[in-house]
């Protein structure tokens, strides 16, 4: 198999603090990854190294085997829901239809076939009936699944995706877990920063255990063990017995 | 003389017509891209940059075209340098820059004593354009709608989700400085008509009026535009009727269809939003 991902001892950081340092890991494709880690561990620096929007001070990451510069329309991101201006004038088939704008060159504009790309990318996260609504209008769980949707749009190879299951419904949660093991399915290499431990096991093939650098790499049942744990939330788990002796 | 009949008669006012209809389309175009990115304070900033450009263009006798747009870049171009490069936050970059070369502006015109006259450049006045404003006017005005079609797909992806473009590699900080320089070129068309001080409210009423009125860009566009046209029609009216300065009975004129569109706008007008609570409240107590 065919590495998607090769991370090389990154380092970076902002304002002087270093962030993330030492991280190196190594992808093959067809996998759906989770990067768990406790607050400030540097998970979603760590995704914006791979998406080229932060500057490395030292190390190499290459997708799919070259260059971040030359695959860049080859990545689907799929931002936390905060970053988007819900008022925005647009609704759900035109937000979805953007997903094919990296593809098309400058001064082109959507056609009709683009548009029933779209429209068939919002049946397949099931939001189809809403495609004339304003973003705004809807619930937390179907933003989320008109952005996979967007992400799906852009027929990309590697997908990223910054806590999408935080503030959504059940529903819409497994719905965008089938779609990723869908895509896994059909060659493609999910990335998802996550936050809930508990569901850790089901809904990924391996983890990455970070904290400003990578603690363990491997399997849920690899990583999801006490002691290798421990090691990642060993401050956040010392303040919570301080905490609790206070009690 | 009222004014239809003076429409009829008098050459001038076709051509303050003519003019300020264009304003009003190509100010209510573009910014809805200005309020929808949140750089009101830019239009504002934009609009004041240009003085020191036609201080100069007039005292070596160009055309103020030149100047203005070269002033107004090189502003847009500070600005962002500053709050690149320094922590000082972009509208506070925006209020050092953009004072500093309004008056800078003011010392060239005082100092270069040329024949402009200070108040027309500041206020506008629309019924004393001269055929070449006019054109420059029309020209810009197409180079304007052109560029906003051309490239309608990039604005929008950088004006509702900078990261997704800069992700796929759009140079989305070349896009700012395109939508600068589109800013620049329509503060110059506007400057006989409303003039520097009033051009942002010609940017942002009209645009924030449609705002209210539509979920769709496209459309806010459309509204944006006829609504700043409609703004430049009854402005000019009140203008040539009373005897007013054009730039503001136009900026009022927009004002007032923007409190016309807060109060009345359906779904999210607050007369409505009033109504529709005190329904369900009813409906609550009914039940």
């Amino acid at each position: 198999m065919e590495t998607a991902i090769a991370v090389k001892d990154v380092q970076v950081s902002y304002y002087g603090k270093q962030a993330i340092s030492g991280v190196d890991f190594e992808i093959d494709q067809e996998n759906v990854i989770g990067i768990i880690g406790p607050n400030g561990a540097g998970k979603s620096t760590l995704l914006k190294a791979m998406l080229n929007l932060v500057p490395l001070d030292s190390g190499t990451i290459e997708i799919l085997g070259k260059p971040l510069q030359d695959v860049r329309k080859q990545i689907a991101y799929v931002a936390q829901r905060n970053q988007y201006d819900w008022d925005f004038p647009i609704n759900v088939l035109d937000t979805v239809l953007m997903g094919t704008y990296p593809n098309m060159g400058m001064l082109r504009r959507p056609r009709k076939k683009d548009r029933e790309w779209a429209y068939e990318c919002l049946q397949k996260v099931g939001m189809e009936e809403f495609s004339k609504r304003q973003i705004g209008e809807l619930s937390g769980g179907q933003q989320q699944r008109v952005f996979l949707a967007r992400a799906l749009t852009q027929k990309a190879d590697i997908f990223f995706l910054d806590e999408p299951f935080v503030g959504i419904d059940i529903a819409s949660e497994e719905t965008i877990m089938r779609l990723l093991k869908d895509l896994k399915q059909q060659g493609k290499t999910v990335l998802v920063v996550h936050h809930d431990l508990s569901k850790a096991h089901d809904y990924f093939d391996q983890l990455i255990l970070l904290n400003k650098k990578v603690i363990q790499y491997g399997t849920p049942s690899q990583v999801l063990l006490p002691d290798v744990m421990l090691q990642a939330y060993d401050s956040e788990l010392g303040f919570l017995q301080k905490v609790g002796a206070s009690l | 003389m009222g004014f239809i009949e003076g429409l009829i008669q008098y050459d001038f006012l076709q051509k303050a017509l003519l003019t300020s209809i264009m304003v009003g389309i190509i100010c209510g175009v573009l910014g809805c891209f200005i309020i929808l990115r949140g750089m009101a304070l830019m239009g504002d900033a934009i609009s004041h940059a240009v003085l020191p450009g036609v201080a100069i263009s007039y005292a070596i006798g160009i055309n103020f075209f030149f100047g203005a747009v070269l002033t107004g870049v090189l502003t847009a171009i500070g600005i962002g340098f500053i709050s690149q490069n320094s922590r000082i936050k972009q509208d506070t970059s925006i209020g050092i820059m953009f004072t500093a070369a309004f008056a800078l502006g003011i010392i060239l015109i005082t100092v270069l004593e040329s024949s402009t006259d200070l108040y027309h450049i500041l206020f506008g006045n629309v019924l004393a354009v001269r055929p070449s404003d006019m054109w420059i006017t029309l020209v810009i005005g197409a180079v304007v709608l052109a560029a906003v079609y051309l490239f309608y797909k990039e604005l929008l992806v950088t004006s509702f989700d900078v990261t997704m473009a800069k992700v796929y590699g759009l140079r989305v900080g070349l896009i700012h400085y395109f939508l600068m320089t589109l800013l620049t070129l329509v503060t110059v068309a506007s400057l006989q008509t409303v003039g520097i001080i009033l051009v942002v409210a010609m940017l942002i009423t009209p645009a924030a009026t449609a705002y209210l009125l539509t979920d769709r860009l496209s459309m806010m566009i459309f509204l944006s535009a006829s609504i700043g046209a409609a703004s430049s029609i009854i402005g000019l009216y009140f203008s040539f009727t009373y005897n007013l300065a054009s730039g503001a009975t136009i900026v009022l004129a927009a004002t007032a269809l923007f409190f016309i569109a807060f109060l009345f706008s359906p779904k999210k007008g607050v007369v409505w939003q009033h109504f529709s609570a005190r329904r369900s409240r009813k409906q609550a107590i009914n039940q």
